[in-house]
């Protein structure tokens, strides 16, 4: 097999691989606690200690893979990492400004003078907002091709707007399967407020995709291609209709399929994600740099790889720990 | 203002603001391990007390270095696109060996050592608490591996203006990292010495009696006591490095403009970079010679050296160099002044009866180490202009070619929110000590020691 005999071709994919699996799982972990976010006006005043408790022991782990992701970008495809941040410089300021106010106002409702915490609510809903919905402009600005005209913008708005209420989805089904009593009751509201923004989503971004280019229509719409590639929107498919069948009935009385909904969102966001790495792959930069051309030299890659395939188990392993020690139900938030 | 400047402007902010957290957590995590092994030895309450306290300010400062430690991660690519291209393959493995073996054990431990403490056996507990304390130990060393690389790079070679990694031992081990580091690392340990001094001088001003308070100001003081010598002597050595491999930053921190022997210490002067000389200068006659050479004879090197034939300076800016560095030896003389006085007092006094003017002036102190720090980094980090990279590469050529409106339209966004924050950060850790001098339970939690029987303090768990 030539792929595997040389560097220059095998390294930069596995990295754009590692790099990918970074993004998503970032998303899909992030993307819960975000969603708990953007969730938290809607709660009421004695719900919104459980609401952060659900996340707090997790959060922090889960916006490193968002370091993880952009820091692969940063060292395995040096140029490309350039041209995609200074395009994309705004969104990234004000996602990081969300981050920034969300990542403290946990601390600060918790730890500032009562009469303050409303005020750090606010900020922790807005800095959610600001995040999900910045890190929706810059994927709808990605699929673009990272180019500003009025349609491209336009296209990013929109896609900003299904990423948060499909956060907020996710967000939903993690409360189903971490709360309980009332609170679980009102998250099965939420997420059937939330679903018809996953699968709008999901939906416009499937279509407009291969449109953007007719590279990624041919790479869809050929034959045998279009066969062999059937699975995937048909799985999507089924997915959504066992979420929406799942919201329909839940809960459950003896709290059976709690966990349902937040497995098959999470399902619908690795598809989804997966069609859009065979859309993009080879490019990097969308219809500009290949992952071949922008990745750094083999040796300082290669030197990466070794230690990731040591360390990467290992994160996993106490990544699994921590979800474990924190399982069952939230209850009351404790700083102890 | 053009678009290089406002994005130095914006790295500086950014960083400054950053660094201002990690340089407490690095420390305060050895600090939390230390009382939670004397609670476990001993046993008195005073130390969980303690820990529960300052266990919060963590969590606190931890939040805000991670947020704002997001951001420097990205504005590498937003704002300093040629710095990853350029040396990338020696940055790039560098920074992905900080997040791989720092940032996830400290993030994931930290879940734990925060919530985990009624989940867990004691012990796993105590090991979380040393994993992240480890992990912001770790991350400061990658970080510091390759910012002590830049100053002086070694362990790779130019090959079409990219630069390519041939030695990572070289790399990692580069001459001035050792020192870099000792300093960085006693700079976080006398920081968080004179905060836990400070906050507990303040809680007894406010008539807090509790013992854990006693205990806190006098671990703070013998920490500083302890701490500062050894930083002075570091900081000695660290100049010694940079004088061998950056003349120039040390021509500008002595303001220094002909190279000679006799060379005054200055304590005050006003350095003019037009006309190139100093005016109302204060000084110790040979004192940078005898301190740099160990000679009154010694030669040091002048500003004047690094001119280019067509009059350019090759030197970093003299006054916020020259300032900057006075500033942080200004901070640590005061700091040696008040911890060997307050060991003194300790002696005399006892920690619970000590007089009311060193109480405020360690209060007065509490962030003082945030000053040094900072001072101390703009020294270092000014002091490597032109460069972004020893030799290699020049801070202009890696500027992002972002419009100049968006860069400041950004930075002023920053900038609010880190005025806010900072305001709010403090104000939190006063709200806390003026909440727990009231007497009022931080938390009513009982700690089980390890071998102890755990019991349930929790209903329903």
């Amino acid at each position: 097999m030539e792929m595997f005999g040389d560097p220059a071709i095998w390294l930069p994919w596995t990295f754009a691989a590692l790099m990918g699996l970074s993004i998503l799982i970032y998303v899909i972990l992030d993307g819960f606690d975000l969603g708990v976010g953007l969730l938290m006006p809607l709660a009421q005043e004695d719900e919104k200690d459980r609401l952060v408790a659900s996340i707090g022991p997790f959060w922090d782990a889960n916006e490193t893979w968002l370091v993880l992701a952009i820091g692969l970008l940063l060292v395995a495809f040096p140029p490309a990492h350039g041209l995609i941040l200074t395009a994309l410089y705004l969104p990234v300021f004000l996602m990081l400004i969300g981050l920034i106010l969300r990542g403290v106002s946990f601390e600060f409702r918790a730890k500032a003078p009562a009469a303050q915490k409303p005020r750090w609510n606010a900020a922790f809903f807005a800095g959610s907002l600001l995040a999900s919905m910045s890190q929706g402009f810059m994927l709808g600005m990605y699929i673009m091709g990272l180019t500003w005209t009025v349609a491209h913008v336009a296209f990013a708005l929109l896609t900003a707007v299904f990423l948060t209420v499909g956060y907020s989805f996710i967000g939903a089904a993690w409360l189903i399967a971490k709360t309980d009593g009332a609170l679980q009751a009102r998250a099965v509201g939420w997420a059937r407020g939330g679903i018809w923004g996953l699968i709008l989503g999901i939906g416009a971004i499937s279509l407009a995709t291969p449109f953007v280019s007719p590279r990624i229509f041919d790479k869809w719409f050929s034959l045998p291609e279009f066969l062999y590639l059937s699975p995937m929107p048909l799985l999507s498919l089924g997915l959504v209709a066992y979420l929406w069948w799942q919201i329909r009935h839940l809960p459950h009385a003896d709290d059976r399929r709690a966990w349902g909904p937040f497995v098959a969102a999470m399902a619908l966001f690795a598809l989804a994600f997966a069609g859009m790495a065979y859309s993009f792959y080879p490019y990097v930069v969308p219809e500009q740099i290949t992952i071949y051309e922008a990745a750094a030299a083999p040796e300082s890659l290669f030197i990466i790889l070794i230690g990731t395939l040591f360390v990467l188990p290992a994160i996993l392993g106490y990544t699994a720990l921590s979800y474990y020690i924190f399982r069952g139900k939230a209850t009351e938030l404790r700083y102890d | 203002m053009d678009t290089l400047i406002l994005s130095r402007i914006q790295f500086g902010a950014n960083i400054s603001f950053h660094i201002l957290f990690p340089t407490i957590t690095i420390a305060l995590g050895w600090v939390l391990l230390f009382f939670k092994l004397r609670f476990n030895a001993t046993g008195e309450q005073k130390w969980m007390d303690a820990y529960m306290f300052w266990v919060k300010i963590f969590a606190l400062s931890f939040a805000m270095g991670v947020v704002s430690g997001i951001t420097m991660s990205f504005q590498f690519g937003t704002n300093w696109p040629g710095f990853m291209e350029t040396v990338g393959n020696v940055a790039g493995p560098l920074l992905a060996y900080e997040v791989l073996t720092a940032f996830f054990l400290e993030a994931v431990f930290l879940g734990i050592m925060l919530f985990g403490a009624s989940r867990v056996k004691p012990w796993v507990h105590t090991l979380a608490t040393f994993l992240v304390a480890f992990g912001t130990t770790m991350s400061a060393f990658w970080i510091l591996v390759l910012n002590s690389w830049m100053h002086t790079p070694q362990g790779y070679e130019l090959r079409d203006g990219i630069v390519y990694a041939t030695d990572w031992w070289a790399i990692v081990f580069n001459p001035s990292m050792p020192y870099r580091l000792v300093h960085m690392l006693l700079a976080s340990g006398l920081t968080v010495a004179f905060l836990v001094a400070g906050i507990s001088a303040l809680r007894l001003l406010w008539g807090d009696r509790a013992e854990s308070v006693k205990t806190t100001l006098r671990f703070g003081i013998i920490t500083g006591a302890a701490l500062i010598p050894l930083q002075i002597l570091a900081g000695d050595f660290h100049g010694l490095n940079t004088l061998e491999h950056q003349p120039a930053k040390v021509a500008a921190m002595e303001g220094n403009w002909e190279t000679g022997p006799n060379v005054p210490l200055l304590l005050f002067a006003v350095p003019d970079e037009e006309a190139r000389e100093n005016s109302f200068e204060i000084g110790i006659p040979s004192g940078a010679s005898v301190i740099l050479k160990h000679t009154p004879e010694g030669v040091v090197p002048g500003l004047n050296d690094f001119v280019a034939e067509d009059g350019t300076a090759l030197h970093p800016p003299v006054a916020p160099v020259f300032y900057s560095f006075r500033i942080m030896v200004g901070t640590g003389m005061a700091m040696l002044v008040l911890s060997w006085g307050g060991l003194y007092l300790l002696r005399r006094y006892g920690a619970g009866a000590m007089p009311t003017l060193p109480l405020v002036g360690f209060a007065a102190m509490s962030f003082s180490g945030w000053i040094a720090t900072l001072a101390g980094w703009y020294t270092t980090e000014i002091g490597r202009q032109p460069w972004l990279v020893q030799g290699v590469l020049s801070t202009k050529d890696a500027v992002s070619d972002v419009p100049a409106g968006m860069v400041l339209g950004t930075l002023l966004g920053y900038l609010a929110v880190y005025a806010a924050l900072t305001i709010a950060y403090i104000a939190v850790i006063t709200y806390l000590a003026r909440k727990a001098s009231r007497g009022e339970p931080l938390s009513s939690r009982r700690y089980p020691r390890s071998g102890e029987a755990e019991v349930a303090v929790i209903p329903g768990e």
